[in-house]
């Protein structure tokens, strides 16, 4: 399939091992994703799509496993390493400090420095408010001042903003968890639109979605996971009801194309 | 992303930095104003109901009496913005203030005398910090421990009997006034001062403090966006111990002796002045000004209780009420602001 095309995928994960105590949630995934590429990570609950993508943002360290970015084998031991590969991530949970404001939790990590002396360094607020109030007005977002604090929007400006803030920096790697969990039906079609256009800009993106006509309309290939395994991998094609119906066999355990009993090569 | 005007398109940009309270008003938050005018109402009531409150002397002495708290309290401040306490500030003040004051008295120059005072203040943040950070204690448990430590180790260096006879330019350092115009001020109010504006905007400007403030809001936030939250409280109690020694060293010139029980229980007061000022036991909320507010409020209460002749066995209660009134207000506080998103 994908993988034996001739170019290197942008992220390739190689048999990626976690356990929570007891709790086997990945049990040796591979993943890939090509430049320029959609790609749609689906599952049930608790299937791993979280954990898996964690692991690629630095956030989890596997037990198990290798990560290669344009070929090259790298080692993820934090998400500062991750952000500096140039991969962000949308977390499903938002993952803002609810006490400082939008432009802060834009920044929050690379604040612009004005000046720095050893330690010291002084903030250009200024800057970070001004480019904030740039990106959220590209990308639509309705937030009335980047001056409020987070604890003040509601679930989908919050979204809004953490979806802005992994979107910002011209990263190489986007992941988003659910990016449209908490939005309106016009607000999934904003975040739809800006998937294409991240696309468009030369963006790689990793979508992990429970609404498949989402993956379907903007997602390139589609990647099944089912109790912390592959079970399918392949590109998005059909209409919407023979995708889902396909999409949905996967997701309940009824086909498998990694299974080791039914080895099925194709 | 939410209700947008109908066929809007790309246009109508909402976010918008215009339109904003001005910076006076931004920069105090509701909880310093409230503190702030009822500070502003006790004074007034004690000013008319004392002739003795509302004169040079007393304001001065009571400024001096809190400066050594409220420098500590700065200190405590940053570890509770991180979700942190440190419960051993007290100790490290009667500590630190017994290093300094020892060598002091067997002849290290002042300056070094100072200087090993605070090494020894930072060295105990620097064990709470580590405590909290590789070990993983809660911060409660560790600088617990550490208070206890520090006071032992004070009675065991002295055997339980106070040093005395502190060189005369030691003690110049809590004693000294400097005229302001025809002010006399104390030297500890200025340190205090300065203290205050350096940590007030190290923490609303700088790159650490932002991220002091974010360890609090949300740890697994800050730390998935490449913060150092484990550095980030480290530094913390580190600051914190060596702001608590300033304030030991300054309490022990001021008193010119450096005595093992020296500054029991000021963890408490310290803990207070913070939270009386509006920093929020659950991190991420307050600042400087409002524990400097907070830390002023605490004292004139005790001077003002003394002052109306609130009897004396009595007064440890009233502040504790006190205290116990400002954190539920906090926690109310907190809860409204949850309620009203
Ligand atoms: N930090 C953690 N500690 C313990 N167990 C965890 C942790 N994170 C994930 N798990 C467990 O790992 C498994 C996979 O979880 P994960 O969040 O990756 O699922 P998911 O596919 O994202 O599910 P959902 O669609 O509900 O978001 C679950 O059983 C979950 O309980
Ligand atoms: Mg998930």
């Amino acid at each position: 399939m994908t993988a034996t095309t001739a170019t290197t995928p942008i992220v390739e994960m190689r048999n990626i091992k976690k356990s929570f105590g007891a709790v086997q949630a990945l049990r040796g995934v591979d993943l890939t994703l090509m430049h320029n590429e959609v790609l749609g990570l689906v599952g049930d609950n608790a299937a791993g799509k979280s954990t898996l993508m964690k692991v690629l943002s630095g956030a989890y360290i596997p037990d198990e496993g290798e990560i290669y970015l344009e070929g090259k084998r790298v080692h993820i031991t934090g998400p500062d390493d991750a952000r500096r590969l140039g991969i962000e991530m949308v977390y499903q949970d938002f993952m803002l400090a609810n006490n400082l404001d939008v432009a802060a939790n834009i920044f929050l990590g690379r604040e612009v420095v004005r000046w720095a002396l050893g330690p010291i360094r002084v903030m250009d607020k200024r800057a970070m408010e001004i480019q904030s109030q740039q990106l959220l007005r590209r990308l639509n977002i309705n937030v009335s001042s980047v001056r409020l604090k987070v604890e003040h929007l509601s679930g989908g400006q919050r979204q809004a903003v953490a979806i802005g803030r992994a979107t910002a920096f011209n990263a190489k790697v986007i992941i988003m968890d659910e990016p449209t969990a908490a939005l309106s039906v016009s607000a999934i079609g904003q975040v739809l639109d800006l998937i294409r256009e991240l696309k468009a800009q030369g963006a790689s993106i990793i979508i992990i979605s429970h609404r498949l006509e989402d993956i379907h309309e903007v997602g390139d290939r589609v990647v099944v996971l089912r109790h912390g395994r592959k079970v399918a991998d392949y590109p998005v094609t059909g209409d919407v009801q023979s995708f889902r119906e396909r999409v949905v066999s996967y997701m309940v355990g009824a086909r498998d194309d990694f299974s080791k009993v039914v080895a099925e090569e194709d | 992303m939410q209700e947008r005007a109908a066929g809007a398109g790309k246009s109508a940009p909402s976010a918008q930095i215009t339109r904003e309270r001005p910076a006076w008003r931004r920069s105090i938050n509701v909880q310093e104003l409230g503190i702030l005018v009822i500070f502003l109402l006790w004074v007034i009531f004690l000013s008319l109901a004392t002739d003795t409150f509302l004169t040079t002397r007393n304001v001065f002495n009571m400024l001096r009496a809190f400066s050594w708290i409220a420098i500590a309290a700065f200190g405590q401040c940053m570890v509770i913005l991180t979700a942190g306490i440190d419960l051993s500030v007290g100790s490290n003040m009667a500590l630190s203030g017994l290093a300094a004051a020892m060598l002091a008295v067997n002849n290290v120059p002042v300056p070094l005398a100072v200087l090993g005072g605070l090494v020894t203040g930072g060295l105990i943040g620097l064990i709470n910090g580590l405590l909290v950070t590789r070990l993983r204690l809660p911060p409660f448990i560790a600088t617990l421990g550490m208070l206890s430590i520090a006071r032992g180790v004070t009675y065991g260096v002295t055997g339980g009997w106070p040093v005395r006879q502190l060189p005369p330019e030691f003690n110049q350092i809590g004693q000294l006034d400097i005229m302001v115009g025809s002010w006399p001020v104390p030297l500890p109010v200025i340190v205090m001062l300065v203290l205050a504006a350096l940590v007030s905007l190290f923490l609303s400007r700088t790159v650490t403090g932002r991220h002091i403030y974010a360890v609090g809001g949300n740890e697994e936030a800050a730390r998935v966006s490449g913060i150092k939250t484990q550095s980030v409280k480290l530094f913390v109690y580190v600051s914190c111990g060596v702001l608590a020694a300033i304030g030991g060293i300054l309490m022990t010139a001021r008193l010119g002796v450096a005595a093992p029980t020296a500054a029991e229980g000021y963890e408490l007061d310290i803990i207070a002045a913070a939270v009386i000022g509006g920093v929020s036991l659950f991190g991420g909320e307050g600042t400087i000004l409002g524990v400097l507010i907070g830390a002023a409020l605490m004292q004139t209460i005790r001077t003002g209780l003394n002052l109306l002749g609130f009897p004396t066995y009595w007064q440890p209660a009233a502040i504790g009420a006190v205290i116990l009134l400002a954190v539920t207000f906090d926690q109310w506080r907190k809860r409204r602001s949850r309620s009203v998103r």
